[in-house]
């Protein structure tokens, strides 16, 4: 039903594209990240949840939004979006045609988040999954403990009078910390990268601690006692010499390696993702109850073969949400938008 | 272990050596002394022997993690550190575990080191993983495979050290060299302020010379500086004391019974001696290349056969006991001149003074330095005349200005990924060069490369891979590096017939296309130059 073009991933039945990186006629948009939402298409799909978010990336352009679970005939096609668990508004789409069911998950996880609705398994024929994550050295830990631990971080540091700053991507990652850790150790401050999609949280619903832009605050202020969060490409840059004494801090899943979080050069690497780790992964292909699994962006070699070991037809799907296992995946790039690079 | 794991850490998290240092003070004061010297012991560069094989170790993990070897390897080859892979596919811990250091080392470890059986090792070792999460489990691996590879040097756990008991870090390097056992007792007399009669058979912390990079005319008038062949063997202590002689290399391991011939020079010293100097392959007339002395090292009790194969000698070429006495505090020329004294009044077999070099300026010395090359020598050490023997690498009394390395350009034709800091990228590679019209493998390289020009190289192996083998990818050509390298000699182990010593990369040739590499005729031909 779904087959690889120049311009993405296309539904010939229904005559559109999922998260085309090509200019196309009609596109149905998992969500905001940019290598999933693209500008210059004719005609948008996307949650309505996520619409402020969308907006923000993709601008002015004829957006039609639907809420999860219902359902749009497009060409005979039954289309639906159903909650992903990635970053505010991502989806999973549902694709039914003739009796057969397939899904693309875009990004997913299946750990709790406060900023989005949680991910809702959908029972499928064939099963469109990422694999960002496909290796067992990665589980992560509770969002919890690791709250625990990134808020005891925070105390510390302005024990001993520390600004401390966490670069995390500016959609999704940020609000997540922003909204999980303890907001009573004192003032949080943001990157004007971030603020822009703190406001389109709050416009969405979304419930966020007091946050305020360094860029509003007057010379000289003093960070010790403060939070700040930045996007990843503010890592390195005059901005930073504002706060003093500071320490830093990288929020991503590839923080889960000593020595990708030593390349980093951070104080500190919180491995923190709105990817599925592998135990995910595997739970999340599980509940699809698909017989045939389509693997993209990430470690997809090692999970195709681990599935096919497990007797489930798997193969690799080279879409452009990233290479072979480029080194954006364990070089996390400066970019703000998401764990991944295309 | 939670204390030595958070030390491991705060070691890990900063490339401040300060900080580095302020952590270990602070562990080593807040910590008992079984626990510090454990912690000694280990961050020195010390494992215990035969704890698990780590092949075993890691077999094992993927047994309890049940997965396939093939997907052990691939979490390996992303992780590039084998006792971290293992810390991290392992399911989560059942319980934690409030023992320290010492109690997981003489409880947990050395029985499981000690024990024969395969069973009981592995149960051992389960029970352990099953205590231990995170941090705690990547350290109790690094106890048993022994890399800890966190920016600490022996130097600065002294440094650390000297700063928690007051002592000079010499007097504390002194007290830990040669073989030091951890046992509490031997923590508090390493950190004791009264001194302690150090044992018969230590060694000298070793003085060591940083590279000159610049001109030598910068050092201001030749007349300051004493001037020698910087010779290519290991680093060597002999020590005579009482009726026993000691051979030490770079200070920390007895090396006597694989060079007996300098034993009898020791036997030819008077008691209280300790000579500095370098092991050389003598061929009678200069030292021949450093492969000819890799046949001698790690090698107990040498046949005849070997032994008159690759004679050494012990090129001396200072002197820091006489009669017992330490005269670390003398100038070099005072020093140098008792060295003369002594061979001369004892000469002792197997044992020549290094010569000294005496241009009457430095451009004089700049044409001897052309000569290193046929007399077997990697350039000239540059030592101030009034410079006391001291510790450790100083900036300033002492230089060596080694001759320019031979260079190549050569083509990247199999990449691997790396280990540490450079996990998960490709950065090992090997280096072909032409013959017969193909790239034939003609040496491997790991360094030079910035981290902007490794992640070039990265992404252009992973978008031009023709095959696979395993962890090796076969690259098309297509980037040229100028290799450096030491030496040059024939081998019949490589396929090149060619082996060299200290490969690196000097440069990123990206003005050079594959064709534009070095054929191997070219480099077959440094050999004749070089012999």
């Amino acid at each position: 039903m779904i087959s690889l073009t120049p311009a993405g991933l296309y539904c010939e039945a229904g005559d559109f594209h999922i998260d085309p990186w090509q200019p196309v006629a009609r596109a149905v948009i998992t969500h905001a990240h940019s290598d999933h939402a693209s500008r210059g298409h004719e005609h948008y799909l996307v949650s309505r949840v996520g619409l402020e978010v969308a907006r923000r990336r993709i601008g002015q352009a004829e957006m039609q939004t639907v809420d999860y679970g219902e359902v749009v005939v497009v060409n005979g096609v039954r289309v639906s979006l159903h909650p992903a668990g990635h970053v505010l508004g991502s989806a999973q789409v549902r694709l039914e045609h003739r009796g057969e069911v397939w899904v693309v998950s875009g990004d997913y996880k299946l750990q709790a988040d406060p900023t989005c609705a949680p991910f809702e398994p959908v029972r499928c024929h064939t099963f469109i999954t990422e694999s960002t994550f496909g290796l067992p050295i990665y589980r992560w830990d509770a969002p919890a403990e690791l709250f625990a631990q990134m808020s005891a971080w925070w105390r510390a540091n302005q024990a001993a009078g520390r600004a401390s700053v966490v670069y995390a991507y500016a959609l999704g990652k940020a609000q997540r910390v922003i909204a999980s850790v303890d907001a009573q150790i004192g003032p949080i401050y943001t990157h004007g990268a971030v603020e822009a999609l703190n406001d389109a949280y709050r416009a969405s619903g979304v419930e966020l601690p007091r946050t305020r832009r360094v860029a509003q605050l007057p010379r000289g202020h003093d960070f010790g006692d403060a939070l700040i969060v930045a996007p990843p490409s503010a890592q390195g840059t005059p901005w930073l010499r504002r706060f003093g004494d500071y320490a830093d801090a990288f929020a991503s899943g590839w923080m889960q390696i000593r020595g990708v979080r030593r390349r980093r050069a951070v104080d500190r690497g919180f491995p923190l993702s709105d990817h599925a780790d592998w135990p995910g992964l595997l739970q999340a292909i599980d509940a699809s109850g698909a017989q045939r699994v389509l693997v993209t962006h990430g470690y997809s070699d090692p999970l195709v073969r681990w599935l096919g070991g497990k007797g489930i037809e798997a193969q690799a799907l080279a879409t452009r949400f990233a290479g072979e296992q480029g080194s954006a995946e364990t070089d996390p790039a400066p970019d703000e938008q998401g764990e991944t690079l295309s | 272990m939670k204390r030595f794991a958070r030390l491991y850490s705060e070691l890990d998290t900063t490339n401040s050596t300060t900080a580095k240092l302020e952590a270990l003070e602070r562990y080593f004061r807040d910590v008992l002394p079984q626990d510090a010297a454990w912690a000694v012991f280990f961050l020195t560069g010390n494992k215990l022997r035969r704890a698990m094989p780590a092949r075993r170790l890691y077999a094992f993990a993927a047994q309890l993690a049940q997965l396939p070897e093939w997907l052990m390897d691939e979490c390996y080859e992303a992780v590039g550190d084998l006792a971290e892979t293992v810390a991290l596919v392992l399911p989560p811990p059942r319980t934690g575990s409030t023992a320290t250091l010492s109690a997981w080392v003489e409880q947990r470890l050395m029985p499981l080191a000690a024990s024969a059986d395969d069973a009981e090792r592995t149960a051992r070792l389960e029970h352990a993983w099953m205590e231990l999460g995170g941090v705690e489990r990547l350290v109790w691996n690094k106890l048993i495979t022994g890399e800890f590879r966190v920016g600490v040097s022996a130097r600065s756990v002294v440094r650390a050290l000297a700063a928690v008991s007051g002592l000079d870090a010499a007097v504390v390097a002194h007290r830990l060299a040669g073989e030091w056992r951890p046992t509490p007792e031997n923590f508090l007399a390493l950190i004791s302020p009264q001194s302690t009669e150090p044992a018969a058979s230590t060694p000298y912390p070793l003085f060591l010379a940083h590279a000159l990079e610049g001109d030598p005319a910068s050092l201001g008038p030749i007349d300051a500086w004493q001037i020698e062949w910087k010779w290519d063997g290991i680093r060597a202590q002999l020590l005579r004391r009482g009726d026993d002689a000691y051979l030490w290399s770079r200070g920390d391991e007895l090396i006597n019974e694989a060079f007996p011939e300098l034993l009898e020079s020791g036997a030819a010293l008077p008691p209280g001696t300790a000579i500095d100097g370098e092991i050389v392959v003598w061929d009678g007339e200069r030292a021949a290349p450093f492969g000819a002395l890799q046949k001698r090292l790690g090698r107990k009790a040498p046949g005849k056969a070997i032994l008159a194969q690759s004679p050494v000698v012990l090129i001396a070429y200072d002197l820091l006991e006489v009669d017992g006495g330490d005269i670390r505090g003398l100038s070099m020329v005072e020093r140098r001149a008792r060295l003369e004294a002594l061979v001369e009044h004892s000469s002792p077999p197997h044992l020549r003074l290094s010569p000294l070099v005496e241009p009457v300026d430095w451009d004089a010395l700049r044409t001897q330095r052309a000569r290193s090359r046929e007399l077997g020598v990697e350039g000239m050490m540059l030592k101030r005349r009034d410079s006391m023997y001291g510790v450790g690498r100083v900036r300033g009394p002492w230089w060596k200005w080694k001759i320019e390395p031979y260079s190549v350009d050569a083509v990247i034709i199999y990449a691997q990924r790396g280990h540490g800091r450079r996990a998960s990228l490709y950065t090992d590679y090997t280096f072909g060069v032409w013959h017969e019209g193909a790239l034939v493998p003609f040496a491997k390289a790991y360094s030079g490369l910035t981290d902007t020009e490794i992640l070039e190289v990265d992404r252009y192996v992973r978008e031009h891979t023709r095959e696979k083998f395993g962890p090796v990818r076969v690259v098309e050509p297509g980037i040229v590096c100028e290799l450096a390298f030491e030496a040059i000699q024939p081998s019949k182990r490589h396929k090149s017939g060619i082996a060299v010593r200290f490969p690196r990369i000097a440069r990123l040739r990206r003005d050079k296309r594959p064709a534009d590499a070095d054929s191997l005729e070219t480099v077959r031909a440094l050999i004749g130059a070089a012999q």
